[in-house]
């Protein structure tokens, strides 16, 4: 049994240990290590989950399988041997053979990862002909025909194409093509579906679940969405600091986690908020409002109305492109309305940002996705929150330090932080200095948008807890603009789904989540993955009945 | 092939005659703002008052400057330059020698110097931050940093004066036979290649490790290509358009800027024609001189335009 196991093994990573040099701002060059002896393997054709948060070490483990490290990354210890050898011993021509050959990689940002100069076709079968195992004429046909595998739209003719003429999932189906094409043992999926929307999704990673299984190829599925990699690895491991949390099957570790890390990420979104019933009156009302670019004449948005109430969260929800974001700049005259109003506690707000008293730009604040590039960074973290606290309410001295002091507080930080640049922050903490600069201004309303996405599971849960609260003690309305559903089952009272522009559907939560639901609002639902093996083919199958039935 | 590239190109070519124009105008001005007029210079400091009025009179050097601008211009459009006060020949058929000259010089100079800068670009690139590259963007700079006339004069101390090679004076003429020629123009072709290499070397390896950055290139990276050959299939071609930019900068100098190394090796081209003609204050040829290096230069930048976006995959092919 041992033995019968130990032959159908292709990958045994043993003890591996991966560092790099980094050059911190004005301080010495230091060595640290991203990956401490972590061992797997993992058998012919099976699908091997890695999974964590940014910093696990999850993407150098993959590529480390390929001998590859990014930037000043070095594998400095252990074996990684690929059927029966190990690859760390050959040097840089052996690395060439089996890149491409026997491993191959998808990479998250299959638009990124595209060469634009070049048609894809030429691109999908280059590492086939460059390891000389089939004719161009064979390597061809082998790509239609996993082009068609994959359900590309005219798979005859797709490789024609030029990357920037294909959308973004189908260009991450065409890497998935890409990798198949070379008969590789192995493909290492780096997050291949994290950055499409969440209806395209569903359809690549099924298209991906569906080539692994008809062509026996092994995977190493790398992503930080554990209800993703349920759906397709046959064993899951978690990491942590680029240590080994927990390793098991699948259904072990979604239903029966051992550990409390892994436990805390499957029930990351398992936030209770209380919807509240819409008051009276709005102080915030959006109607039919009209905008564009430029002079360009296609409408971003069309007739959009919603309403906003004190203390209450309005979430905007919708895919990227769906004019979410725009509704925002409408809102804060970032870019003026070409018809329609904002009206704010009874009175008509100015179109343009510059004609807005001072007052006004008071009451709406903002907080974006990217925190480091919305802070200044040669600001300590003092100087940004006290800059609204000296240009709304005048405060200078001792008077502004104690409230800095008391915001930090509020975003659980202390005042010790008040001397740090915003490139010793953290990730989440430099979000959080976002929300106390914010709330500095003591807004009525506070506009976040996507001030989640870019964060890891339980530090963006963090997040959304503070937000929770801040409105408890403040009595702040958030405008919160996602395009992830779960985040907005955690805190809205309201929701509005916006597709191509338009507010598609609108109401309280509870309505607007409840059945009898709209042909997009049900696709968007059904799409959103959820922790539960075998849910991917129920939706799957449910959209084919659904499509059936129209 | 259709409207977006047409429509681009056709915008850049109307811009480049336009800034023609201008140039022209600003030529024409800066003659008419110096002191003394044609007649002036042709009759010399003892001319009587009636004698200046009779020519003016008969140059039509008392119609309005406008009248006179368009009276050049169109005499520049249909190949009239007018005529050398000096000599008192026509410009248009002694430039015309003196182009060709010129131009047999710079295409020589750029057949060398343009490979040579790309694949040692190319290199430099392979070999980034190790001794090759740095030996390769050292010698680079150092040739850029010494002036132009100090180079001649070194290459003309070692292959004219010490080894006698080549000859250090590059006199060229009418029907000269092919290999003579190409003798006589070894050391000025030399010294500029020296000249314009590191910048278009070092131009083309800061363009094309700028893509290096790119994840495409990973992906290349991890198909198993070779190091030259991630370079050559998957950054260079991105890396394109800047790199005709400078390239076409370089040409550009290679005509205009020959002014030094043509004096150094009295080499009969426009640059030494241009030099001769200001110091006689020749201003008809100062001025047809200077409009052939404007139309140079002007159209070598939009022959780049137009290659950087002919380059672009998303104009050629459009969604």
């Amino acid at each position: 049994m041992a033995d019968q196991r130990a032959k159908s093994v292709l990958l045994d990573i043993r003890n591996l240990r991966i560092e790099a040099t980094v050059f911190p701002p004005g301080e010495a060059p230091k060595n640290i290590v991203l990956v401490h002896d972590v061992s797997l393997t993992l058998e012919k054709g099976k699908v091997l989950g890695l999974i964590g948060e940014s910093g696990a070490g999850k993407s150098t483990i993959g590529l480390a399988s390929m001998g590859y490290g990014r930037g000043g990354v070095r594998i400095t210890g252990g074996e990684v041997i690929l059927n029966g050898r190990d690859i760390l011993k050959g040097g840089k021509e052996g690395f060439r053979k089996l890149r491409g050959r026997e491993v191959c990689y998808v990479a998250q940002s299959a638009a990124a990862a595209f060469n634009p100069a070049h048609r894809l076709m030429d691109q999908v079968v280059e590492a086939t002909l460059l390891h000389g195992t089939a004719t161009r004429a064979a390597a061809e046909k082998r790509a239609v025909a996993l082009f068609k595998k994959l359900s590309l739209p005219n798979p005859e003719s797709i490789g024609e194409r030029f990357p920037h003429q294909v959308s973004g999932g189908q260009l991450q189906r065409v890497m998935t093509a890409m990798a198949l094409c070379s008969e590789p043992d192995l493909i290492v999926f780096d997050e291949p579906t994290t950055a499409l929307d969440v209806t395209t999704q569903i359809d690549v990673l099924a298209a991906i679940k569906d080539a692994i299984r008809d062509t026996h190829v092994a995977a190493l599925y790398i992503t930080h969405d554990l209800a993703v990699v349920a759906q397709v690895s046959d064993e899951i491991m978690v990491l942590r600091h680029g240590r080994l949390v927990e390793w098991g099957g699948t259904r072990q570790i979604i239903k029966e986690p051992r550990q409390e890390y892994t436990n805390a990420l499957v029930s990351v979104h398992e936030i209770e908020h209380q919807e509240q019933k819409p008051g009276t009156t709005p102080f915030l009302s959006v109607k039919n409002i009209t905008a564009a670019y430029g002079r360009s004449h296609i409408k971003v948005l069309k007739n959009v109305s919603v309403d906003i109430y004190p203390g209450q969260t309005l979430a905007v929800v919708g895919e990227s492109g769906s004019g979410k974001s725009t509704l925002a700049r409408a809102i804060t005259g970032l870019l003026p309305p070409e018809e329609g109003t904002v009206t704010f506690d009874g009175r008509p707000l100015a179109n343009r940002l510059a004609d807005r008293p001072k007052e006004d730009l008071r009451q709406l604040q903002m907080i974006y996705q990217m925190a480091d590039v919305a802070m200044n960074p040669r600001q300590t973290v003092g100087t940004i929150i006290g800059r609204p606290l000296e240009f709304y309410f005048g405060l200078r001295g001792r008077q502004r330090d104690a409230r800095v002091a008391e915001l930090l507080d509020k975003i659980e930080m202390g005042k010790g932080f008040i001397d740090r640049y915003p490139a010793e922050l953290s990730g989440g903490q430099k979000q959080r200095v976002c929300i106390a600069r914010s709330l500095a201004a003591k807004p009525k309303l506070i506009i976040c948008d996507e001030v989640t996405s870019a964060l890891d599971p339980l530090v963006a849960n963090g997040i959304l807890k503070l937000l929770l609260e801040l409105q408890k003690e403040e009595n702040v309305a958030y405008l919160f603009i996602t395009h992830d559903l779960a985040t907005v089952k955690s805190i809205a009272d309201s929701i509005a789904v916006m597709y191509r522009g338009e507010v598609v559907r609108y109401g309280a939560k509870s309505q607007v989540l409840a059945p009898p639901f709209d042909a997009y609002t049900d696709l968007l639902l059904s799409s959103v993955p959820e922790m539960e093996i075998g849910w991917l083919e129920k939706a799957i199958k449910g959209r084919r009945m659904a499509s059936a039935g129209n | 092939m259709s409207s977006p590239i047409v429509k681009l190109v056709a915008q850049r070519i109307a811009l480049g005659i336009l800034l023609l124009l201008a140039v022209s105008v600003l030529i024409f001005a800066g003659t008419q703002i110096l002191p003394g007029d044609v007649a002036q210079a042709i009759l010399g400091q003892s001319a009587t008052p009636e004698s200046l009025a009779n020519l003016r009179e008969q140059l039509g050097l008392n119609d309005p400057a406008f009248i006179r601008y368009f009276r050049w211009l169109g005499g520049v459009v249909t190949g009239d330059l007018g005529t050398a006060m000096s000599s008192g020949q026509d410009i248009a058929t002694s430039i015309k020698g003196r182009l060709w000259n010129t131009l047999f010089l710079a295409f020589w100079a750029a057949v060398v110097a343009v490979p040579l800068a790309i694949i040692l670009g190319l290199i430099a690139v392979r070999y980034r931050n190790g001794w090759v590259d740095k030996l390769i963007s050292g010698l680079a700079l150092a040739s850029t940093s010494f002036p132009e006339f100090f180079i001649g004069y070194v290459l003309v101390y070692f292959f004219a004066v010490k080894y006698q090679i080549f000859p250090g004076i590059s006199t060229v003429y009418d029907g000269m036979p092919f290999g003579e020629r190409m003798q006589a123009i070894m050391l000025p072709a030399a010294a500029l290649t020296l000249v314009v290499l590191a910048h278009m070397m070092r131009m083309t390896r800061a363009a094309i490790l700028n893509v290096m950055q790119s994840a495409y290139v990973e992906t290349a990276e991890l198909k198993g290509l070779s190091a030259f050959s991630v370079i050559r299939r998957h950054a260079f071609p991105n890396a394109i358009a800047p790199i005709i930019n400078v390239v076409m900068l370089n040409l550009a100098y290679l005509i205009v800027g020959v002014v030094v190394v043509e004096v150094i090796f009295v080499y009969p081209g426009m640059g030494q024609y241009l030099v001769d003609h200001v110091t006689k204050r020749d201003v008809p040829v100062v001025q047809a001189v200077g409009l052939i290096f404007a139309v140079v230069y002007i159209s070598l930048n939009i022959i780049a335009d137009i290659a950087a976006i002919v380059a672009n995959p998303r104009l050629r092919h459009p969604k």
